[in-house]
């Protein structure tokens, strides 16, 4: 069974209380707008750090993605505030 | 030359300049950025995504070395927690022409605060600790050099 690995920064990893995490790798079409939907129906942290995704962003496999692309073949997916380096 | 280092240790500004100069171009231009201690700042905590950093910050660099003639590029990163005072990030380029040493030092600082994956913590002497919120004119700016 295929597993797909989420990483957490800053608030988000706080909030949720993890660094990371595997799941079942769901279905190819699923976009990352309907995992992040899904995570945050899980309630407690996951609800606080994942409910607006206005406040998101996100990564697949180390590139920055938008959420409605498709999570497909993936292996990793990262999700965290906006970028503050410099 | 091109390097690119995230690294917990401080570096040597200077010593980072002087390699450039001695590339022989003509030009070197560089941004140092350093921790500023306002509002009962004790520390700047710096996250980042350690798998993707390095690859993202030298696609970045990448990006800078086509579109300039440089003959030179030095980007240093630090994470881990900083004191106020302390340098977080050198960016350093050299060339025969001011206007590419120039203009590429600018669009890697720009690029950096938007695009790499990096997160500032601040801890505050009263025990208070936030997340940095990332400025839409930052973004802006990373925006400009698309335009």
């Amino acid at each position: 069974m295929a597993t797909l690995t989420l990483v957490y920064f800053a608030w988000v990893r706080e909030a949720i209380g993890l660094d990371e995490e595997r799941i079942e790798r769901p279905a190819s079409g699923t976009t990352i707008a309907d995992l992040v939907a899904a995570l945050a129906s899980r309630g407690g942290g996951y609800a606080e750090a994942l409910s607006d995704s206005s406040r998101l962003r996100a990564a697949l496999d180390q590139r920055f993605v938008p959420f409605d692309d498709p999570i497909g073949e993936a292996r990793e997916l990262a999700l965290f505030p906006p970028v503050t380096g410099g | 030359m091109k390097r690119v280092s995230i690294q917990t240790a401080d570096f040597d500004a200077a010593a980072e300049l002087a390699a450039l100069e001695a590339l022989g171009g003509g030009g070197v231009a560089s941004f140092t950025g350093i921790v500023r201690g306002e509002g009962g700042l004790t520390a700047l905590e710096l996250e980042h995504y350690p798998a993707m950093t390095l690859p993202q910050v030298q696609r970045i660099a990448d990006e800078a070395m086509a579109r300039w003639p440089l003959l030179g590029l030095r980007v240093i990163h630090r994470v881990g927690p900083l004191e106020p005072g302390a340098r977080i990030v050198f960016v350093g380029t050299a060339s025969r022409h001011r206007t590419a040493a120039l203009e590429s030092c600018a669009y890697l600082i720009d690029w950096l605060k938007s695009h790499a994956p990096f997160w500032k913590k601040e801890h505050f002497t009263d025990g208070a600790a936030r997340w940095v919120e990332a400025r839409p004119e930052d973004e802006e700016k990373a925006r400009g050099w698309t335009r």
